[in-house]
């Protein structure tokens, strides 16, 4: 273990938590909304926005899968030790951190179940290009319209298309996060 | 002053994190009732337990807090509550509403329109609208999931076949973004449509019954009506005996024992800046 | 007047000085030591522990003498202080096979090896004040611990002569980790291990109440005693460190195995079932409600036809056995409720006008 793998968590987990915490459901009730989180640093190639992510929703019970290049010894000993957050497959993840082609095929993630719709995966999309061709989002936390460059619309709109089930999804680069839940319609 | 005896907000961060986690889908699948492992708080289940860790899930050092119940800043348990948080959090607190940022309540919603910048928690006792006519879970986890609410429908049918309206008055039911029936909790019907397209986000915390849900910004909420006999957001037609306010929602006050009464705004924030002209 | 719900925050203060005032009673009666309450009022300090699923006596002393000896306020100081602890770990299963024996007694066999033990009961007693405690303490004249000749040994337990002869139905290890009540959300149908975990904290008083209704014949289980034991086990922790377990302290615990209603077909031989009750402390009563209604809860399992009895239904029973839950949910109605009963009243006044039915209700 280096310094490194040690390093990068919460300076005071309780306030840290709490301001991140509050970034992440103000994205998730507004989506389209960007908000910008700093508080936690992982080793490559994770996120400042998603490593904060991590710190504040992710603990021993919470299975989290990792996907493609989010999946190195560096992060791994880093989630052990800031969060401890088994890493599963991806079906078993409440969880799942990577590149959107990294965490291809979606089918692979909870969606829930009629009785339990909340028991579906969040995906934490990182490495996200927020400059991309927007698309537009109506639902509900919109007002009108608002606009989100999508790493691709299709997948999104088959997402709500079964709504109440579904994932919801995190979009994370450097310092900023989006969200995306379910309920979110493309047009 | 803070007590340092205890976390920030009292929960220990695990907690916060799993309540946390319950309030992101609840966000995600609006008017679904979410289970979340509601801990023992120190006060009794029944008095705000399910609102209190939600706002202590919520709370940031920042944020301005204000509680009320039945729309008052003073009434016991509103005290208790906003001590608790002072106490616990160290935060600042209000009885103005356009100051807070974070809003606890019971049983009402402030007159006040809410901002873009504010959350609004509400306590919640029993968060299951289908409980009077199915006490069972195991049936209504299948109705809901079934959006099979014939049900409700038929009682609120036989309500006008009975009394010739909807019977219901307060705990009005609503519909949730075209899918979810849900209970907004027990404000008055008055209330009901403060609830729909509100720039605030709202939670709602069950604390003994174990389920969170919640209400996004600009989400539409409809009270349940027929076309015939549609919704009405009704009050005591009367003016506040103190603002002179008559869009508020009014409490009746006995003053003798000869039949006088009073009617007041249960927004005690409301009446005290419309008396000044403020509101 | 308007300004009676004004001042809240000095009628909270107010009430809570006189609350510590009238609990201390006339300043010169001496003060009630935790360490009087802890040992000469125990059955009370253990339905206190039990019911509020912390191993603790002197924190359950504590929290008697400050609720006024009301054990269900008590045991909600006991819950409130419990969530707030950091957990280190589970121990590994107790064995009450081999408990310290102070109380052990079978109703299904006259002798058995280990022999029976009355212990400290009132079951003989004759329910006569005693006069004579108003006036002394005084000890009686014998040590129980010197009456007994030899302390008794681990005990085998009574069922497994049953099950050894195939009588019962075998009740096989389950290995399976156990699912937290306080720590995850309730979910139904739950497993018998979860059913057993909530009825250990379970109001003794509505469990007492079921378990009676089953023995009049709502959901009837023909349950004997095959064994009532009380006693203290050992309490060991894996150390991961260490590689090995060890003892972290001593509890004392009443176990209740019940022997109830046998179930057999053409094809399968008869088989007595079987009912279990696990409690913290001397709290016997508990133990024995808890395995009457454990056996009422396992009619599917067990392929018994649902009677519809409320000691059956495990979505009424786990929703209403806990106190906690239950007084602050009964209690909350003396909060104000203007709102919703303003709400009511013109309702009420509006149906009563005859202005409802016609056009517009408003």
């Amino acid at each position: 273990m280096t310094a490194s793998e040690l390093s990068g968590g919460f300076a005071v987990a309780a306030w840290d938590g709490a301001h991140a915490f509050r970034a992440v459901l103000n994205a998730m009730a507004r989506p389209g909304t960007i908000v910008a989180l700093s508080a936690a640093t992982g080793p490559e190639p994770i996120s400042v926005a998603a490593a904060t992510v991590l710190l504040t929703l992710c603990d021993r019970t919470t299975p989290l899968h990792l996907a493609g290049d989010h999946d190195n010894a560096a992060l791994r000993t880093w989630i052990a030790f800031h969060c401890a957050a088994p890493i599963v497959a991806a079906q078993d993840a409440a969880f799942a951190l990577g590149r959107w082609d990294a965490l291809q095929p979606l089918d692979r993630f909870a969606i829930g179940t009629p009785e339990y719709p909340d028991r579906a995966a969040t995906l934490i999309i990182d490495n996200h290009d927020f400059e991309g061709m927007p698309a537009r989002l109506t639902g509900p936390g919109i007002r009108g319209t608002a606009a989100l460059a999508l790493p691709d619309a299709r997948a999104f709109v088959a997402n709500h298309a079964r709504f109440p089930l579904g994932w919801d999804a995190i979009l994370t680069s450097g310092r900023h996060l989006a969200a995306l839940p379910r309920s979110t319609e493309i047009r | 002053m803070t007590d340092q005896a205890y976390n920030f907000a009292y929960l220990d961060e695990d907690t916060k994190r799993m309540i946390r986690r319950a309030i992101l889908k609840a966000i995600a699948i609006p008017g679904y009732q979410v289970p979340f492992a509601s801990r023992e708080m120190p006060m009794p289940y029944g008095w705000g337990t399910g609102g209190v860790q939600v706002t202590a899930a919520t709370l940031v050092p920042e944020d301005v807090l204000k509680v009320i119940d039945q729309g008052a800043d003073d009434t016991t348990n509103a005290v208790s509550i906003r001590k608790f948080f002072q106490r616990t959090a160290g935060v600042a607190t209000t009885e103005r509403t356009r100051d807070a940022t974070v809003i606890q309540t019971r049983h009402r919603i402030p007159e006040t329109p809410l901002t873009e910048d504010q959350i609004l928690v509400y306590q919640v006792p029993i968060p299951e609208p289908m409980r009077f006519l199915e006490p069972r879970e195991t049936e209504t986890r299948r109705i809901h999931a079934l959006a099979d609410y014939g049900l409700m429908q038929v009682r609120l049918y036989e309500d006008i076949a009975r009394h010739g309206e909807i019977a219901t008055s307060y705990a009005y039911p609503v519909e949730v973004a075209g899918r979810y029936v849900m209970d907004p909790s027990p404000i008055p019907k008055f209330d009901n449509p403060k609830l729909d397209d509100c720039p605030a986000i709202q939670l709602f915390g069950a604390g003994r019954e174990q389920r969170i849900h919640a209400v996004p910004p600009y989400t539409r909420i409809r009270s349940l009506d027929f076309e015939d006999h549609p919704f009405i957001a009704s009050k005591a037609d009367h003016a506040c005996a103190l603002c002179g306010s008559r869009k508020s929602y009014l409490d009746e006050v006995i003053t003798d024992d000869a039949g006088g009464r009073m009617f007041v705004c249960s927004d005690t924030d409301f009446c005290a800046e419309n008396a000044k002209g403020d509101a | 007047m308007y300004v009676a719900v004004k001042g809240g925050e000095r009628a909270i203060d107010a009430a809570h000085s006189w609350l510590d005032r009238a609990r201390r009673g006339p300043a010169e009666q001496p003060v009630l030591d935790t360490a009087q309450i802890r040992d000469q009022m125990s059955l009370a300090v253990a339905r206190v522990m039990a019911e509020g699923s912390l191993y603790d006596p002197d924190l359950a002393a504590l929290a008697i003498k400050q609720a006024r000896g009301d054990l269900i306020e008590a045991i909600f100081l006991i819950r409130a202080y419990r969530t707030t602890l950091p957990r280190f770990g589970a121990s590994r299963p107790v064995k009450t096979g081999a408990m310290r024996i102070a109380r052990r007694i079978s109703a299904t066999f006259k002798d058995v090896p280990g022999g029976q033990i009355l212990g400290p009961t009132f079951d003989y007693t004759h329910r006569l004040l005693d006069f004579r405690l108003l006036a002394d303490g005084a000890l009686p004249a014998t040590d129980p611990a010197e009456a007994c000749e030899t302390l008794p040994e681990p005990a085998p337990r009574i069922l497994s002569f049953l099950d050894r002869d195939g009588m019962i139905e075998t009740a096989e290890p389950d290995q399976a980790e156990p699912a937290d009540l306080t720590r995850e959300p309730m979910e139904l149908p739950a497993e018998r291990a979860l059913r057993l975990q909530a009825l250990a904290r379970g109001d003794e008083g509505f469990l007492l109440g079921l378990a009676y209704s089953t023995q009049r014949g709502y959901a009837r289980n023909h349950a004997f005693v095959g064994e009532l034991r009380i006693g203290t086990v050992p309490v060991e922790m894996e150390i991961p460190e260490l590689g090995f377990s060890i003892e972290i302290g001593e509890i004392e615990l009443t176990e209740c195995e019940t022997v109830n209603q046998f179930k057999g077909s053409r094809t399968e031989p008869a088989q007595f079932t079987r009912g279990y009750g696990l409690t913290f402390g001397q709290t016997e009563r508990k133990a024995l409600s808890m395995a009457l209604v454990d056996r009422a809860l396992r009619w599917e399992e067990l392929g018994e036809d649902g009677q519809g009895a409320p000691a059956q239904d495990q979505e009424f029973v786990l929703s209403h056995c806990d106190n906690i839950q239950a007084t602050g949910f009964l209690e909350h109605i003396k909060l104000p409720h203007y709102v919703d009963f303003q709400a009511e009243l013109e309702l009420v006044r509006r149906l009563r006008d005859g202005s409802a039915g016609q056009e517009d209700a408003a």
